[in-house]
């Protein structure tokens, strides 16, 4: 007979839930795909995602490699906060820039959207490629935007990295269809299910590190149309009529900084981001700029192989 | 800290599935204001004369919002005072049932919707029963558009008294059936005074309140093995997730299918040293000696759970070809995943009515009773007992497409495969089991010139999965001959290569009579630069024969 003890009569809260769901997934991918990566961005979910995937494998390390998609526009302190995480837990690091787009001279200010596709989403097609990777995990979250909210936890891409939104494979309980063809991929998001809210839930109660930018701080910004954006090196370029003005601001995502609007906060602390998340009045896609086109422009461009 | 709900909505395209759940997103202040703004200047834009448009918060393809329905799941998060919600919103269509099979495999509870103008209708028996297919135990029926009968208690009595009886078949565990107004909020968030009749409480205090907590940890301990983790030669631990009971640091459990008896010597939960653990949590479990285990092998303390290598099941198909018996597929149980043959089609069940139909085929979105063979033995339970490795995927060996998911009714006597199949071995058969359409591709020209050609076809079409033979005619024999050998292969279920030789149009026409509909002629010396170019034009109209076949 099995022994009562106080803990196997304990229910597991939200969040043990969504842990055990996002491991499980991590594990299954491990265990069958061929050459699987995880896409490792610095931001919040990131750093929750490789915090479960050293709770997953332990005590071995993750058996396989890490890989950031670098557009060279990113936040100085995310890069430093990078490259501390992957030293301080042994994890390999791939670091993977459009050489091609660099030396075009590709950049957020003249750019535009052209911007995002050649040094993101190209960008991530030539890593992937270059490596071979069969598998990629993400930390896409379904309450992110509209289109992402139908999209499968194993979701699955074409030889030119191609989501088929009308032909996704049937997802049944936790049994995953890893397999593929050759040349074809498939994109693992284990904290699908996860809100923004649970993602701050998790980092106070884990005690996970997080680039100090999503913390309140002085910092040097330029209010452009409504966005406060960040002049993070001297490579940031004013409009007529803009100035650099000093702000206790933070950041609710991070990115490219150019083009990561900031909002004006007091919230230096875990507790005060938590509390400022829950009462919040805007999701947290307002702050990218590329996500307020028109409707839908998050499907088209992940049907053309934006992650 | 909060418990979790997963659930779903089903109901028919007019019903208001996506209203209700916007209404509830609505009312109970779970937006954030810029999606609530958007909401109200859409809904302006919209069909509804100004008034909020809530199913704009949910159909957010952009192919849905052109045909104004609901095609895919849409998962949908939030929180109130008491719990925390899933909730996945499953498109009504017939044609979308494979889509709310996947909503429904992943849902504690399913809220169905019918209007109360039309009563229970033909989609909501389909519904109740994919439900408890994929092993829903609760329901909600919510009555809605009760604003329109004028919020008739006779109405909803007769819907509710009809409801229980379609549900007498299955073992729903609890059954809730609620008046609402989706579009005017009655029985929402609160109990609506137009219904003073209605005892029972309100859809969303009902959600924050129902019970779904299964029985899993109080029954024996079960893990299905996902990886062995071995950082070190010193270190050997077996990680999985606990699907049923609880285990301690000194219990003895068995290894199956091996069948070895070890103790465990420590439990980590995620990184955690433990001493002990429950079901549904994440662990690496190492033992007290060596054992034969590997992924897919299953540890439990219960002795009761079967081994076969054969099984009968109940499927919903979801793939666009046909199954046929003698179907070659992956099996996926738990975490192993094994070849395996569709044996046999018992018969269809009538998704609508529970009637059991006779066929010798089954298309997408159908629910059947067959029998499937495996290329080794499994594991399993049955699905009532441990949902876990009591259910399955059908992975088709060519697409890699997820065909069909199913469950486990009971383990087959018989270990040898070739008894189980009792459909006569047609050359339908043998074709089905190679996943292609026989076909014979007869090459006109010089034997001499088209053989280097030919053999590159053949490295192409094997190379995409096909399987082929070449017929070389450097014999010279007849016409006749050759053709005879072809369709000999093409019963074999084989895509035949005939090197012709040169012939005129008198022997194609006794060629094509012979082989019959897999006849296809192909003129190599027409536009061919080289041999390579010439093979990938060939082999386009071969794929393309293979499609139209």
């Amino acid at each position: 007979m099995d022994k009562l003890t106080l803990d196997s009569i304990d229910e597991m809260t939200h969040l043990d839930q969504l842990e055990a769901e996002a491991i499980y997934i991590i594990r299954e991918v491990a265990a069958e795909s061929e050459n699987p990566v995880m896409l490792y961005s610095i931001g919040k979910d990131s750093s929750v995602m490789l915090h479960l995937a050293l709770k997953a494998f332990y005590p071995e390390k993750p058996p396989f490699s890490f890989m950031h998609i670098d557009t060279t526009w990113k936040f100085k302190e995310m890069i430093e906060f990078r490259d501390r995480k992957a030293k301080e837990f042994g994890i390999n690091m791939i670091v993977h820039s459009n050489q091609e787009g660099i030396d075009q001279g590709i950049n957020p200010f003249d750019h535009g959207s052209a911007y995002t596709d050649i040094m993101k989403t190209q960008a991530l097609k030539q890593g992937l490629d270059k490596y071979g990777f069969t598998a990629a995990f993400g930390g896409g979250r379904r309450d992110e935007e509209k289109s992402r909210a139908k999209e499968r936890i194993f979701s699955f891409r074409n030889k030119n990295h191609a989501w088929d939104p009308k032909n996704q494979r049937p997802e049944m309980w936790k049994l995953y269809n890893t397999r593929i063809n050759k040349g074809e991929s498939i994109r693992v998001f284990p904290i699908s299910n996860w809100t923004e809210k649970d993602i701050w839930q998790y980092i106070r109660r884990e005690n996970i590190d997080i680039v100090p930018l999503y913390l309140a701080k002085e910092r040097p910004v330029v209010n452009r149309d409504g966005q406060i954006i960040m002049a993070d090196d001297e490579r940031m370029r004013l409009e007529p009529g803009e100035k650099i003005e000093m702000m206790k601001m933070r950041f609710r995502t991070l990115g490219c900084y150019p083009l990561t609007g900031g909002a004006e906060s007091d919230a230096d602390t875990l507790d005060a981001i938590i509390e400022e998340t829950l009462g919040a009045v805007s999701s947290e896609r307002t702050t990218r700029v590329i996500d307020q086109e028109e409707a839908g422009s998050m499907e088209r461009r992940k049907r053309e192989g934006y992650f | 800290m909060k418990s979790l709900l997963k659930f779903i909505t089903c109901g028919s395209v007019d019903d208001g599935k996506s209203t209700l759940i916007g209404h509830m997103l609505y009312e109970a202040k779970l937006l954030f204001a810029d999606q609530e703004r958007a909401l109200e200047l859409d809904s302006r834009l919209g069909s509804r004369g100004g008034k909020i448009d809530y199913s704009l918060l949910l159909d957010g393809l952009i192919a849905e919002r052109e045909q104004g329905i609901t095609i895919d799941v849409a998962f949908r998060y939030f929180t109130t005072d008491h719990r925390s919600f899933i909730v996945a919103d499953t498109p009504g269509h017939e044609e979308y049932t494979r889509n709310m099979a996947v909503g429904a495999s992943f849902a504690d509870l399913a809220v169905i919707l019918v209007d109360a103008k039309k009563g229970i209708i033909t989609q909501t028996k389909r519904h109740t029963r994919i439900c408890a297919l994929m092993g829903i135990k609760h329901l909600v029926l919510a009555v809605n558009k009760m604003d329109l009968v004028g919020f008739d208690t006779k109405i909803f009595d007769e819907i509710k008294e009809e409801f229980s009886r379609i549900t007498t078949e299955f073992q729903f565990e609890s059954i809730q059936v609620i008046p609402v107004s989706a579009t005017e909020g009655d029985n929402i968030t609160k109990k609506s005074p137009n219904t003073p009749w209605y005892k029972g409480l309100a859809l969303l205090p009902y959600l924050e309140s129902v019970d779904v907590h299964s029985n899993d940890d109080v029954k024996p301990f079960m893990m299905p093995i996902q990886r062995v983790c071995r950082p070190d030669h010193t270190f050997r631990g077996f990680q999985g997730q606990i699907e049923a009971g609880s285990i301690a640091v000194g219990d003895e459990l068995i290894t199956l299918p091996s069948r070895e008896k070890a103790k465990v010597k420590r439990i980590f939960v995620t990184d955690q040293d433990r001493n002990s653990a429950h079901a549904g949590q994440p662990v690496t479990i190492q033992l007290d000696r060596e054992v034969d285990v590997s992924r897919g092998c299953v540890f439990t303390k219960d002795n009761d759970l079967q081994e076969a290598d054969s099984f009968s099941a109940t499927i919903l198909w979801m793939d666009d070809s046909f199954l046929t018996p003698g179907k070659d597929v992956l099996v996926k149980v738990g975490t192993k995943v094994l070849p395996g043959t569709v044996t046999k089609i018992n018969h269809k069940i009538d998704i609508n009515t529970g009637n059991t139909v006779t066929a010798d085929h089954v298309v997408k979105n159908e629910v059947a009773k067959c029998e499937i063979s495996l290329s080794d033995g499994i594991v399993f339970d049955t699905f009532e007992k441990n949902k876990s490795i009591g259910g399955f995927i059908l992975i088709d060996r060519v697409t890699n497409m997820t065909s069909a998911c199913g469950v486990i009714d009971e383990a087959l006597q018989s270990t040898d495969n070739a008894d189980r199949i009792d459909t006569e071995i047609t050359r339908d058969v043998r074709a089905q089991q190679k996943g292609q359409q026989p076909l014979t591709l007869w090459l006109t020209g010089s034997v001499a010139d088209n053989s280097a050609l030919a053999k590159e076809i053949e490295k192409r079409l094997v190379s995409r999965g096909y399987h082929t033979m070449l017929i070389n005619n450097s014999l010279g024999e007849s016409v006749r001959q050759i053709a005879g050998y072809a369709t000999l292969l093409n019963n074999a279920g084989l895509i035949a290569l005939v090197l012709a030789g040169t012939t005129n149009g008198n022997d194609q026409a006794i060629a094509q009579e012979i082989i019959g509909q897999a006849f296809l002629p192909i003129d190599v010396a027409v536009n061919s630069n080289s041999i390579q170019e010439a093979a990938n034009a060939a082999v386009k109209i071969v794929v393309k024969a293979l499609i139209q076949v």
